[in-house]
């Protein structure tokens, strides 16, 4: 019987990784045997006769396909010995159980096992003929029976329903395991009440359980149209919009949490207005500032005081504040509950982020479900293959180089438009500062133009960013990679570089609210120059291409551009999530649109890839640049911005405090005074949290486990290999040995001939 | 519980429940759905175990069933005769092992019973191609399927008889983590 090469370390699975020693012996065993006997009975030959009785030749069907090589071991004929060998079905899965139900008492019981009987364990399936000994199956399922009956009840049932038999067989054993203990089989009145109730109880919260996943699955999110992207352009551009709805649901948590924590409190007990109120006009959705600077849409908004709710304390005129009699006295302390939020939140989603990406890494081989997607899976592997195989031919040294150069000037190209936009960037930022100081000072103030031209700056970053990696494309094109996914990844590369280059270049000149605005700013410039890329890149490339260029072919949806697309929106989002918490809920919004977009336009304008690839690492390493670059550097900014940075006087949360860190050490102080039992809370505090050291050994011991754990992995992955190994060759031991009996056998029945054509001339005479 | 119901005694209901991952209500359910797809011929009474088979044609039209490639097969798989008839007993069987509690190694050895199409007790490479055409519903050119077989028995076949066995397919198995989550009918 196989067995499953499966790790996880429940003691029944162990149990039944465990049998594999056991089981191999008692084969080699029997093999050996049988091969004594039968060398033993060739030289008792000549004279024993009856021999030839007890052989039951049999006939195997004569194999349907033609073409096949002659292989000893495809006989027509087999002995009746090498067919107990080779038998399986009913036989061989009435001994395995027996074998199984012998380890269960085994385990359960102390006294020693009965050991006299022999363990037939054939572990080959063979040829589909059953033993021709119904006596000895017989045997054995008496043993069965026996050994069914001295099992607990609830073992007796799981091993009962995990048989491969038919139901009639099993209701056979189970009447018979049944009438042996208690006389009659059990019937349903008789269970003792406790039980029955545990049993029904089980069952209710099982088939609860079952209705939860069934409706989980079917409100899974735009199921059908992944399904239908997926099946009709690959698994590449489905990893795409698979990785938009991984960053949806990152995005829905921020969400929930900050207006949990955040916005609703605030919301529910608003802070006196910092200004005198501006109108609303249009441009706010825009910019994000005019009327929406003092709202809960940004930092300043939010105030520094305890909420506390029920009535205000009543100060008397000598300055106590005393206790009303207005029920119980909660407080909402928004600073420390504004750091904590956004401190949490952020190392939940790093926690997140590190398991995807280390369930991402485990995943090696999946079919997936409907059959037009498997059948594009199918052939982008096929492509893959065959053009790795076309790859043998290997090229001169002097093609080489050249292949070198043109990839140097390539890098080169990038490299030098990378550093270009950067500059152009700081300098353009440069110069747009200046600006609006100049206009902030100038008398006469024209509100609008003045947010208008606050636009500016992320007009040209996004500008940048659409035009770039065409250029990268471009150099792509130029060169040639061995595979798309090569291609991809560098491509990925190098737009990553540009990315980072130009979002270090804004840095944080200014200060929260204006930052959280800036942010706001980038983001929606960046959902802008999308919808307008999808509808001139694709549409428009599109019609150009058909009746214009009179290609047939549509344009090709680039996968690498959309995903670093996707993951600059994700940066942006988190890095403002300090200064607008409710910037996820922007995010969010553009994200559907974004979904809805691509879709239609994927749909409409683009073909699949005409070289399908594979991308089931693809989504690896989308989370992985999600993690490292993109989540690590908005993760080290805003612990930078909280620990060092020192809050504006006038707005926000943290005002009048010299870090925003120092809410937290001044409630853990407040707390410490109202409550002097806390005091090691304090000392906590300050040992631990405000000592870099220990962030230090954190990380390191954080390391470590990741480290340790994908060191068991591929350790895993080895003794897996060995494994496979060594049931290779295993199976070269049966062939031999099987091989080997068909020999002897066949030298036994050359001898008979003689003997039957001998006794047919006899009788043919009279 | 309430012993309203006439179809079968308290005993084979038990039975069944041992022998099955079904409740005595599912176990109900089932001999209703049985029942109806041929009304005059399942009793309403199966306390003395009657022997009715009902056809291939009129099993695979059940719309649990419609829609599945290899209905024939699974039918197949589990009647007695080999050629799809199956008895109350074999049907509850089938859905029983098509469940969602049925553990995986039950699913393999069926499963292994279904893409089995000459019965020999391998995978050959007629059998693989013919799973695959059923899979893939024709999208694939013959060429792809042969290659795409011959592929798969290179990487599984670990004793070299250019056949899967049933170990061969278990292990290639172990290495599709959704196989148990896609190999179940819900009735």
């Amino acid at each position: 019987m196989a067995r499953s090469v499966n790790f996880d370390f429940s003691s029944h699975h162990m149990e039944v990784a465990l049998e594999s020693p056991v089981d191999e012996e008692v084969v080699h065993d029997s093999f050996s045997q049988l091969i004594e006997e039968q060398s033993q009975s060739v030289g008792l030959e000549m004279e024993d006769l009856s021999d030839e009785g007890r052989d039951h030749l049999a006939y195997l069907p004569a194999p349907a396909q033609g073409g096949r090589e002659s292989d000893p071991l495809i006989e027509e004929r087999w002995s009746s010995a090498t067919l107990r060998v080779l038998s399986c079905s009913r036989g061989a899965i009435i001994s395995q159980y027996y074998n199984r139900t012998l380890q269960l008492r085994r385990r359960k019981q102390t006294r020693p096992a009965i050991r006299d009987f022999s363990r037939s364990a054939p572990s080959i399936r063979g040829y589909g003929m059953e033993s021709d000994d119904v006596s000895e199956e017989e045997s054995k399922r008496e043993r069965l029976v026996n050994n069914l009956q001295n099992l607990s009840l609830s073992d007796r049932v799981h091993m009962l329903r995990a048989m491969p038999l038919s139901v009639a067989e099993k209701n056979e054993l189970r009447k018979r395991a049944y009438n042996f203990k208690e006389g009659q089989p059990r019937s349903s009145g008789q269970i003792p009440c406790c039980s029955r109730l545990k049993y029904y109880v089980i069952i209710a919260l099982r088939q609860s359980w079952y209705s939860c996943l069934s409706s989980l699955h079917s409100l899974k999110l735009w199921q059908v149209a992944l399904k239908r992207v997926g099946g009709r352009f690959g698994t590449g551009v489905l990893s795409y919009f698979l990785f938009l709805k991984t960053l949806l649901l990152f995005n829905v948590f921020l969400l929930l949490v900050n207006l949990l924590f955040l916005v609703i409190p605030q919301a529910v007990a608003p802070p006196e207005p910092q200004g005198p109120a501006v109108p609303f006009t249009g441009l706010e959705l825009l910019t994000g500032g005019g009327s929406f600077t003092d709202t809960l849409m940004f930092y300043g908004h939010y105030s520094n005081q305890t909420i506390t709710s029920g009535c205000r304390p009543a100060h008397n005129a000598t300055g106590l504040s005393g206790q009303t009699d207005c029920g119980p006295h909660l407080s909402y302390n928004t600073p420390l509950a504004y750091f904590f939020t956004i401190g949490v939140s952020f190392f939940i989603t790093c926690i997140i982020l590190v398991y995807s990406m280390s369930k991402s890494f485990g995943k090696s081989f999946h079919i997936n479900k409907s059959q037009g997607y498997l059948a594009v899976k199918l052939k982008e592997m096929l492509s893959e293959v065959s053009r790795r195989e076309q790859r043998l031919a290997r090229l001169g040294w002097a093609q080489r180089l050249a292949r070198l150069a043109v990839h140097a000037l390539a890098w080169l190209m990038c490299l030098g438009g990378t550093v270009g936009s950067a500059l152009a960037v700081f300098y353009c930022s440069e110069y747009l500062h200046q600006d609006l100081e100049k206009r902030a000072l100038s008398p006469d103030h024209k509100p609008l133009e003045r947010e208008a031209s606050s636009l500016a700056l992320p007009v040209v970053v996004s500008s940048i960013n659409l035009l770039l990696p065409g250029l990268f494309n471009a150099a792509g094109w130029m060169e040639e990679y061995e595979s798309p996914s090569v291609r991809t990844y560098v491509a990925i590369f190098r737009n990553l570089l540009l990315k980072m280059s130009v979002l270090a270049r804004l840095g944080l000149q200014c200060w929260e609210s204006f930052v959280g605005q800036e942010l706001y700013r980038f983001l929606l410039m960046d959902l802008i120059f999308t919808v307008l890329d999808t509808l001139f890149g694709e549409f428009l490339w599109k019609l150009f291409s058909q009746k214009a260029l009179k290609r047939n072919r549509k344009p090709v949806f680039d996968i690498a551009r959309n995903v670093l697309e996707l993951i600059y929106g994700q940066t942006l989002a988190w890095l403002g999530v300090l200064f607008s918490p409710l910037l996820p809920a922007v995010q969010i919004v553009k994200l559907l649109l974004l979904f809805y977009m691509k879709k239609g336009s994927v749909m409409l304008n683009c073909q699949a890839p005409r070289r399908p690839w594979r991308a089931s690492q693809m989504s690896t390493v989308f989370i992985t640049l999600l993690c490292f670059p993109s989540f690590l550097g908005a993760a080290v900014s805003l612990t930078y911005t909280m620990w060092t940075i020192r809050p504006s006087q006038a707005c926000g949360p943290f005002r009048g405090l010299s870090t925003m860190f120092q809410s937290a050490k001044q409630s853990v102080q407040e707390l410490e005074r109202a409550n002097p039992r806390l005091a090691w809370l304090s000392w906590v505090h300050a040992y631990l949290l405000e000592n870099p050291l220990f962030l230090f050994i954190a990380a390191g011991v954080f390391l470590m486990f990741t480290y340790f754990h994908t060191q068991v992995v591929d350790g895993q992955r080895k003794v897996i290999s060995l494994l496979q190994e060594q049931i290779e060759n295993e199976g070269e031991d049966k062939k031999f040995l099987i091989t080997r009996l068909q020999t002897i056998h066949e030298q036994r029945r050359s001898f008979s001939p003689k003997q039957r054509t001998h006794t047919a001339n006899e009788e043919s005479s009279f | 519980m309430g012993n309203k119901q006439t179809i079968f005694t308290d005993e084979q209901l038990d039975a069944y429940q041992d022998c099955t991952f079904f409740t005595r209500k599912e176990i109900l359910r089932l001999h209703g759905r049985y029942h109806e797809l041929a009304p005059h011929l399942v009793p309403m009474d199966y306390t003395n175990d009657p022997d009715v088979k009902l056809p291939l044609a009129l099993i695979v039209n059940m719309p649990e069933l419609k829609e599945n490639p290899f209905r024939s097969r699974i039918v197949e798989s589990f009647s007695e005769d080999g050629e799809g008839n199956l008895s109350f007993n074999d049907f509850v069987d089938m859905f029983s092992v098509l469940s969602e509690t049925a553990p995986r190694e039950l699913k393999a050895i069926y499963a292994f019973k279904i893409y089995d199409f000459n019965t020999d007790n391998f995978l050959c490479k007629e059998d693989l191609e013919k799973t695959l055409n059923k899979l893939t519903r024709e999208e694939l050119t013959p060429e792809e399927v042969v290659l795409v077989c011959e592929k798969s028995i290179e990487e599984a076949d670990l004793d070299g008889d250019s056949k899967l066995s049933f170990a061969d397919f278990e292990n290639m198995i172990t290495r599709a983590p959704d196989f148990i989550s896609t190999f179940h009918i819900r009735i």
